[in-house]
C-alpha cells in the first residue's frame, strides 16, 4: 500500500466501510437476480455521489475535489472487493477524465458539475468490436453545415443503458487502423439517431450496442485534442486496474480463508505444501499488482510522462492476476465453487470481463513494447 | 570520526565535501569491496577503503562507539546520493556488513562487539558463514557439526558446505550443535578463528567454473568459551535473525550471476536477432516473451520502491518484503536465460577466440545465476516462508 496522505486515508476508509456495509456482494447477486435494467443501483450511486466519490477527479470549481487518481483508485479498489456495480469508473473517472482534460469552460461548466454530483451519468463509447481496439474507430464525423453528422455503432458500452451522454470516439479524417484523426464528441442520448439496445454479459453489468445514425451535433460538441482519447483511454485503464486488484485482493482472502478451514484427510487443506505455494505466488502476483496500479495511478497525478507505459504495465498485471486468482478461488474450492450459491462464480465473471475491458494483458504488453520501441 | 551536528541537508553538503576532497577518481564505478572479498587492497584501492573505514562510513548507521559512522538513516541516505552522484562505490562490504555485524550489534556481549565490530567497519576482517552441511541444507536445523564443551573450552568437529569465501576469510560465524537431544533448541551460534589449528578449506568448483563456495572441514579445533554468541542452545534464533539480513541483503539478486552483456534486452536482440519492417524484434515469439520479461522487472523494481516508501512511514516492514527474493531472482534468471537464447551459439561460448568479452561472460553469469534460487533460502523455503508467517498457513501434521 503506498503511503497515504490523511485525506486519502479517511477516503478509502470511508469507501471500505460503505461498501463493506451497502454494497456486499449479495447486492450484486440481488440486481442480478431481478434483472435489474441498468446493472446497478441508481441509489447506490446517488450515495456515493453524496460521499463525494463522484467527484475526485473533478476540480474544485466545477463541484468536485480535485484528490486525483490514486485517490480515486482507493475508492475504486475497495468497491472491487465486493464487485460494487456503479459508473463510477466510467462516468466519474473516464468521461470526466475527458472533460477535464479536453474540454473548454462552457464544456466543463455545462456537464462536470452535473458528473460532480450524480446527476448525470456520462460513459464513453470507443470499442465497436469484440476486442479493445481504439484505432479501429470507423465511427465517421463528417463536417454538417458548422457543426458535424455522426455515424457509427459502439458495441458492449459500460453503462451503456444508463448513460445521458456519450462521450465518442469518432474519425474526422484518415481510415480505420490510423491512430490519427480520431476525436471525441459529446452526445447527448435524448438527441435524434441515437439508438441503444441492451447487451447482457457474464457479470451482469449493463452494457449497451449503442447505434449513432446521421446525428447532427453542434461544432461544439468536439472536445479539443486528437491526443486525447489515449489519455482518457489511459486513466480508464488505471482505474480499472485498481478495481481488479481489489477483486483480486478479495478473491484471495476468501481463499486463504476457506484453505485455513477447509479440513480433509484430517488436516486443513491449508496445510498442504501444494496449496501453500500455489498460495505464495498469488500472495506474490497481488504484491507486484498492486505496485504497478499504484505507480500507474500515481504517475497520472504527477503528470509523469511514464503514464502511457505503467497504465499498460498496471492493466497487464492486474488483468493476469486477477485471471490467476478467479480461476484459483474455483478450484481451491472445489464443487462449492462451482456452485451459484458461492460468491467464487462473481468474482470469475467479472474478472474475465474486466479482463477485456481497455484492452487484454496482451494487447498490453504488446503495446508496452510499441511505446518503448521493443 | 567527524561530528556532523545539524539536519541532513548540512550534513549532505559536509558529505560532498569530504567527497571531494578524499575519493580517487580513478576509483570511479569501481567495486572495491568486490576486490576487498578476495584479497588484500592496494594503492588507491586500499587508500579509499582506509579512509572510508576511519570516517566509519562504511557502515553509516553502525554506532561510532563500534566503529561505524553513527549517521541517521536519513543522513545515510544522503550519504549514499552523494556516492551515487560521483561514482563512488562503498569499498567496505561482505558478510560482516551485511549479516553478521547487524546480528552482533542485537544480540552480541559489550566486550564481543568491542572486539569484532570495529575491524569489520573499517574493511579489515572478511568473515564467512558456517551453516549448511551436507545433510542440512533447506532443513538446517538437522546440522550436525559438534561442538562439546571441554571445561575452559569447545571443542568443535564436523563439516560445512558452501561456506562463501572461506578461503579468503579470517572468521568464521558458525551454527553447531551443543545438545544431540533436542533440534532446533540444540545449536549454538559461535565464533571461529579461521587460523585455528584442526580447519580445512577446499573450494568447491562450480558448473560456471568459479569456486565461490568452500567445504570447510573441523577436527578437533578449540574455540575459546567468549567466542559464543547468545545463550549456549539458544543460537537458532540468533542464526534466523542473521538469515533475515542476509535475505533483504538478497532481494537485488545478490552477487551470483552478475555480469554478462550489460545492454538493455531490447538492444540486445535487436543486435543479435535483427527488426522488421517496422523496426520491431524480428522474431515475434522472442519478442513478446523479451516483453513481458522486461514488465516483471519493472514490476519488481517498482515494488522495491514502493516497499522502501513503506519502510520510511511505517515501523514494521511491510508483508512485501516477504516476495523480494524471489522475485529478485527470478527476473535475474529470466534475463540470462531470455540473453542466452537470444546470443544463440554466440552466447554459449566458453573460452578462447571467436567471442566477445560479453559474450563470455554472458554464459558464466547465467551459470553462476543458477545458485540464486537455491543459496539464503531456496525459492521453495521461501515460499514456505511466505505461506506460514505472512498467510498464516499451518504446518501439515
Amino acid at each position: 500500500m503506498a503511503v497515504l496522505t490523511e485525506e486519502q486515508s479517511m477516503l478509502r476508509d470511508a469507501a471500505r466501510s460503505w461498501v463493506q456495509e451497502k454494497s456486499p456482494v449479495s447486492r450484486l447477486r440481488a440486481l442480478r437476480d431481478q434483472g435489474a435494467p441498468l446493472g446497478f443501483d441508481p441509489a447506490a450511486y446517488s450515495e456515493m455521489a453524496e460521499m463525494g466519490w463522484a467527484g475526485v477527479v473533478i476540480p474544485e470549481v466545477y463541484g468536485g475535489s480535485d484528490f486525483g487518481y490514486l485517490s480515486l483508485g482507493l475508492v475504486l479498489e475497495e468497491l472491487g472487493k465486493t464487485l460494487a456495480p456503479s459508473p463510477l469508473l466510467s462516468c466519474a473517472l473516464a468521461a470526466a477524465s475527458a472533460l477535464v482534460l479536453g474540454g473548454d469552460a462552457e464544456q466543463k461548466q455545462s456537464w462536470l458539475p452535473k458528473i460532480a454530483d450524480g446527476s448525470l451519468i456520462a460513459t464513453l463509447a470507443v470499442d465497436e468490436g469484440p476486442r479493445h481496439d481504439p484505432a479501429a474507430t470507423s465511427t465517421r464525423a463528417e463536417p454538417h453545415g458548422s457543426g458535424f453528422a455522426l455515424s457509427g455503432v459502439k458495441r458492449f458500452v459500460p453503462d451503456g443503458m444508463a448513460a445521458q451522454l456519450f462521450i465518442v470516439a469518432a474519425r474526422t479524417s484518415g481510415a480505420p487502423s490510423h491512430t490519427a484523426g480520431v476525436y471525441l464528441f459529446l452526445v447527448p442520448a435524448d438527441v435524434l439517431g441515437v439508438s441503444r439496445e441492451a447487451r447482457k454479459l457474464a457479470d451482469a453489468r449493463g452494457y449497451a450496442e449503442v447505434t449513432f445514425d446521421g446525428v447532427l451535433l453542434p461544432a461544439a460538441a468536439r472536445l479539443r485534442g486528437e491526443g486525447l482519447l489515449e489519455m482518457v483511454l489511459d486513466r480508464a485503464r488505471a482505474g480499472l486496474s485498481a478495481e481488479m486488484l481489489g477483486s483480486a485482493t478479495q478473491a484471495f482472502e476468501t481463499t486463504l480463508d476457506y484453505l485455513k478451514t477447509r479440513v480433509q484427510f484430517g488436516q486443513t487443506i491449508g496445510s498442504f505444501q501444494a496449496l501453500q505455494h500455489r498460495a505464495a505466488r498469488m500472495f506474490t502476483e497481488l504484491e507486484l499488482t498492486r505496485s504497478c496500479v499504484e505507480a500507474a495511478l500515481s504517475a497520472i497525478d504527477e503528470g509523469s510522462p511514464e503514464t502511457p507505459t505503467l497504465a499498460c504495465l498496471a492493466k497487464a498485471s492486474a488483468g493476469e492476476t486477477l485471471n490467476l486468482l478467479s480461476r484459483e478461488m474455483v478450484q481451491m474450492h472445489g464443487g462449492i465453487g462451482m456452485t451459484d450459491a458461492h460468491d467464487a462464480g462473481f468474482y470469475l465473471k467479472r474478472a474475465r470481463v474486466a479482463e477485456t475491458l481497455y484492452g487484454s494483458a496482451a494487447w498490453h504488453r504488446d503495446r508496452y513494447g510499441r511505446l518503448l520501441g521493443y | 570520526m567527524a561530528d556532523f551536528g545539524g539536519d541532513a541537508d548540512t550534513f549532505r553538503a559536509k558529505a560532498q565535501a569530504w567527497l571531494a576532497e578524499n575519493f580517487p577518481p580513478s576509483l570511479k564505478n569501481v567495486d572495491v569491496a568486490m576486490a576487498a572479498a578476495v584479497g588484500p587492497l592496494t594503492g588507491d584501492a586500499k587508500l579509499w577503503r582506509d579512509r572510508m573505514g576511519a570516517q566509519g562510513w562504511g557502515v553509516p548507521t553502525w554506532p561510532v562507539a563500534y566503529g561505524g559512522g553513527g549517521l541517521t538513516p536519513a543522513e545515510a541516505r544522503a550519504l549514499n546520493q552523494e556516492m551515487a552522484k560521483i561514482g563512488a562505490r562503498n569499498p567496505i562490504g561482505g558478510m560482516g556488513v551485511m549479516m553478521f555485524g547487524p546480528t552482533l550489534l542485537e544480540y552480541g556481549k559489550e566486550a564481543q562487539k568491542m572486539r569484532h565490530l570495529p575491524p569489520i567497519a573499517r574493511g579489515e576482517i572478511r568473515w564467512c558463514q558456517g551453516y549448511s552441511e551436507p545433510g542440512a541444507g533447506s532443513d538446517l536445523a538437522a546440522l550436525q557439526t559438534k561442538c562439546e564443551d571441554k571445561g575452559d573450552h569447545f571443542l568443535v568437529n564436523g563439516q560445512k558446505i558452501w561456506t562463501s569465501g572461506a578461503q579468503f576469510a579470517q572468521w568464521c560465524f558458525c551454527l553447531v550443535r551443543t545438545d544431540t537431544t533436542r533440534k532446533h533448541e540444540g545449536i549454538s551460534f559461535i565464533l571461529i578463528d579461521m587460523a585455528t589449528p584442526g580447519i580445512e578449506v577446499r573450494p568447491i568448483k562450480l558448473i560456471s567454473g568459479a569456486s565461490p563456495f568452500c567445504e570447510t572441514f573441523f577436527t578437533d579445533v578449540k574455540v575459546p568459551k567468549e567466542n559464543l554468541v547468545g545463550p549456549l542452545n539458544g543460537g537458532w534464533t540468533i542464526g534466523k535473525r542473521l538469515l533475515q539480513f542476509e535475505r533483504s541483503g538478497l532481494s537485488g539478486g545478490g552477487t551470483a550471476g552478475r555480469g554478462g552483456d550489460p545492454r538493455p534486452l531490447d538492444a540486445i536482440a535487436k543486435d543479435y536477432v535483427g527488426v522488421d519492417e517496422q523496426g520491431r524484434i524480428a522474431d515475434y515469439d522472442l519478442r513478446a516473451r523479451i516483453i513481458r520479461h522486461q514488465m516483471e522487472a519493472k514490476a519488481f523494481s517498482l515494488t522495491l520502491a514502493r516497499t522502501a516508501a513503506e519502510a520510511k512511514g511505517n515501523a514494521s516492514p511491510s508483508a512485501a518484503t516477504s516476495i523480494m527474493k524471489n522475485v529478485g531472482a527470478k527476473v535475474m534468471q529470466e534475463r540470462a536465460e531470455l540473453t542466452l537464447e537470444i546470443m544463440g551459439a554466440q552466447g554459449l561460448g566458453w573460452e578462447g577466440p571467436g567471442f566477445t568479452a560479453d559474450e563470455l561472460s554472458t554464459v558464466r553469469a547465467w551459470l553462476g545465476g543458477k545458485a540464486v534460487t537455491i543459496y539464503g533460502g531456496s525459492t521453495e523455503i521461501q515460499n514456505n516462508v511466505i505461506a506460514k508467517r505472512i498467510l498464516g498457513l499451518l504446518d501439515h501434521q
